[in-house]
C-alpha cells in the first residue's frame, strides 16, 4: 500500500497544504499515524479561534476563584492546586467535543476506519494531535494562571511538568469517552458523565503533585503515579477509542 | 420491646437505615417484575397480531 | 465437546427457559436467608462494645456495599463476553445488572451516611469508602445514560459493554487513588472502623446476609434477563411458540 492510497480524508485535507510531501513509499501505522497528525495540527491552525476556546476557558475559571473567594493571595495559594486542576479537568473536557466531531460529520473516521491502517494508531495520533492543541498550551498557560493565584516563580518548573504528564493521562481518558458519544445526538453533559469518574485519579494525583511543588517540597511520588496512570492511558486507551468507533461506525 | 425499638438510643439512624435497604430490595422485586410483564405483554401482543395477519 | 453448555447457555431460547425455571431456586432461599440474617442482626447479635447498637447497621450497610461492586463486576464481565464473542444474552445480562446495581450503591450511600451521623458526627465524611461508593454511583450512571442515548439495542450493547470494561479496569485504580488520597488528609481525630475482629456471633448474621443478597442478585437477574431478552428477540418466531405453547 502506497501513501496515495490512504484514506481519502488524510488526501484531500492535505492537498491544500503546503508543508507536506508525500512520495509514493511503503505507509506502515506509523508512517500513517504521522499523516494524520500533521493533518490535524495543519487544519486545526486554519480555525485558531477554536484552539483558543479552551484556554480562555480555562483562564476565566481560574479568575473566578479570587472573585469568589478572596482575593488575599495567602487563601488563594492554599487552594490553587485544587483550582488549576478542576479548572484544567473541565477545560480539557470541554475541548474533547472537537476531538471527533467534525471527522464523523465529513466521514473521515469512516475512512479512517476501512482504509486498511491500523485505526488504533491513527487514532493514537489524532489525540496527539489534539493533546499538542489543548493540552500543552494548558500546560503552558498554568504557570500563569499560578502566578495570579499567589504561587512562587519557584514552582513553575514544577507545574508546567505535572500539567503536561497529567493532561496527555487526560486526552487519552477523554478520547475513549469522546468515541462513545459519537453516535448520539446529544452528549455535552453525557460527555462529562462518562469522562470526569474515569478521570478522577489523574485529578487526585496531580493536584496533589502540584501541591508539593507550590510547597517547594519534593513532588516525585505522585508525579510518578500520575506518568504510571499516563503511560497506562497511553497503552490502553487507543485501543478502546479504536473499538468505541467502530461501534459507532457500525 | 421498646427497649428493642429503641436500639440503645440508636433508633434514628438504625430504622431508616433498615427500612431504606427493604425499600430498595422490595422496589428491585417490584421493577424486575414489570420490565417481565411489560415485555410479555407486548411479546404476546406483537405475536397475536402477527399471528392474525399470517 | 466440553463447550456445549456455553453454547446452549448463549441461545436466547434455552436460557429464557431456564432462567424461568432457576428464579424459584434463587428467589426464596434468598427470601429465607435475608430475612433470617435481617432478624439475627437486630435480634440475636449482641450488641458492640464500643458502638453499642449502633453498629446493627452494618448488617444492611455491608451487604449493599457489597452487591454494589459484585453487580458492576458481574456487568463488566458479561459486557466483555459480549463484545469479544457477540452474544446477546451476554449483552441483556450486563443491561440487566445496571439499575440493579445502581439501586444497591444508592442504598449504601445513604446507610452509610446513617451509620456515619452516630459515629463521626456528621451526615457525610469524606472517608475513602463513602467516596468510592460515590464515584460508583456515578460509573453505573453514565453507563445507563451512555445505553438510553442510542435508539438501536445493539449500538447500546456495544457502546455500553465498552464502557463497562474500561469501568471495571478503572474500578481498582479509583479505588486505591481515592484511599492514597484520603491517607494524606487524614483527620487524626476520626474514628476508623480498622479491621477488628468480629466475633462469631456478629459475624454469622452478616455472612448470612451476603449469600442472601448475592442469590436475590441472581433472582433478580433471571427475571430482568428475561425480560431483555424478549425485547431483543421480538422477532424472532420461538417467542410466540413459547408463549402460546
Amino acid at each position: 500500500m502506497s501513501i496515495t492510497d490512504l484514506p481519502a480524508g488524510v488526501g484531500s485535507a492535505l492537498d491544500s497544504a503546503p508543508s507536506l510531501v508525500y512520495a509514493a513509499r511503503p505507509a506502515p501505522a506509523l508512517d500513517a499515524a504521522r499523516l494524520a497528525l500533521s493533518r490535524d495540527l495543519v487544519l486545526a491552525f486554519r480555525k485558531r479561534g477554536q484552539l483558543l476556546q479552551p484556554l480562555a476557558f480555562f483562564a476565566l475559571v481560574t479568575m473566578l476563584f479570587p472573585l469568589a473567594v478572596s482575593p488575599e493571595l495567602s487563601r488563594l495559594r492554599a487552594i490553587a492546586p485544587g483550582v488549576l486542576w478542576v479548572a484544567a479537568m473541565l477545560a480539557s473536557l470541554l475541548a474533547l467535543e472537537f476531538l471527533f466531531r467534525d471527522d464523523a460529520h465529513d466521514g473521515t473516521l469512516e475512512q479512517y476506519a476501512l482504509s486498511g491502517q491500523s485505526l488504533t494508531w491513527l487514532l493514537f495520533a489524532k489525540t496527539i494531535a489534539h493533546w499538542l492543541l489543548t493540552g500543552l498550551p494548558l500546560a503552558l498557560m498554568a504557570p500563569f494562571a499560578a502566578m495570579s493565584l499567589g504561587v512562587a516563580a519557584s514552582a513553575v518548573p514544577g507545574i508546567v511538568l505535572i500539567m503536561v504528564v497529567g493532561t496527555i493521562a487526560l486526552s487519552l481518558i477523554g478520547a475513549i469517552g469522546a468515541a462513545l458519544a459519537l453516535g448520539m445526538k446529544r452528549s455535552g453533559t453525557l460527555l462529562a458523565l462518562l469522562t470526569l469518574p474515569l478521570s478522577l485519579p489523574v485529578l487526585i494525583y496531580g493536584a496533589r503533585a502540584t501541591e508539593l511543588a507550590i510547597a517547594g517540597n519534593s513532588y516525585m511520588a505522585p508525579l510518578e503515579l500520575l506518568a504510571a496512570l499516563a503511560v497506562l492511558a497511553v497503552t490502553l486507551a487507543p485501543l478502546g477509542a479504536a473499538t468505541a468507533v467502530r461501534i459507532s461506525l457500525e | 420491646m421498646k427497649a428493642f425499638l429503641d436500639m440503645g438510643g440508636y433508633a434514628a439512624f438504625i430504622w431508616p437505615a433498615y427500612g431504606v435497604t427493604l425499600a430498595v430490595l422490595v422496589l428491585n422485586i417490584i421493577w424486575a417484575r414489570g420490565s417481565l410483564r411489560r415485555a410479555l405483554e407486548t411479546a404476546r401482543r406483537r405475536s397475536a397480531s402477527s399471528g392474525g395477519n399470517s | 465437546m466440553r463447550w456445549t453448555w456455553f453454547h446452549r447457555l448463549a441461545s436466547p431460547p434455552y436460557l429464557y427457559g431456564l432462567a424461568a425455571r432457576l428464579t424459584p431456586w434463587f428467589a426464596w432461599p434468598a427470601a429465607l436467608l435475608i430475612l433470617g440474617g435481617l432478624f439475627a442482626g437486630l435480634v440475636l447479635a449482641p450488641p458492640d462494645y464500643q458502638q453499642g447498637e449502633g453498629f446493627r447497621i452494618i448488617y444492611v450497610h455491608v451487604p449493599s456495599a457489597w452487591m454494589s461492586l459484585m453487580v458492576y463486576v458481574t456487568m463488566g464481565l458479561a459486557a466483555a463476553v459480549g463484545l469479544i464473542w457477540r452474544m446477546k444474552v451476554a449483552h441483556a445480562i450486563a443491561a440487566s445488572c445496571a439499575p440493579i446495581g445502581a439501586s444497591f450503591t444508592v442504598a449504601a450511600l445513604v446507610t452509610g451516611s446513617l451509620w456515619g451521623k452516630p459515629m463521626w458526627g456528621t451526615w457525610w465524611v469524606w472517608d475513602p469508602r463513602l467516596t468510592s461508593e460515590l464515584i460508583l454511583l456515578f460509573l453505573y450512571l453514565g453507563f445507563m445514560g451512555l445505553r438510553a442515548g442510542f435508539d438501536d439495542t445493539q449500538r447500546a450493547d456495544r457502546a455500553g459493554a465498552l464502557l463497562a470494561i474500561v469501568g471495571l479496569v478503572n474500578v481498582p485504580i479509583i479505588h486505591y487513588s481515592v484511599i492514597w488520597w484520603n491517607s494524606l488528609h487524614q483527620a487524626p481525630s476520626v474514628l476508623r472502623f480498622g479491621k477488628p475482629t468480629i466475633p462469631g456471633a456478629m459475624l454469622a448474621p452478616l455472612l448470612i446476609l451476603l449469600l442472601g443478597f448475592t442469590l436475590f442478585f441472581a433472582a433478580l437477574l433471571l427475571v430482568r434477563v428475561r425480560a431483555e431478552i424478549l425485547q431483543r428477540e421480538r422477532t424472532a418466531r420461538w417467542i410466540s411458540e413459547t408463549l402460546s405453547g
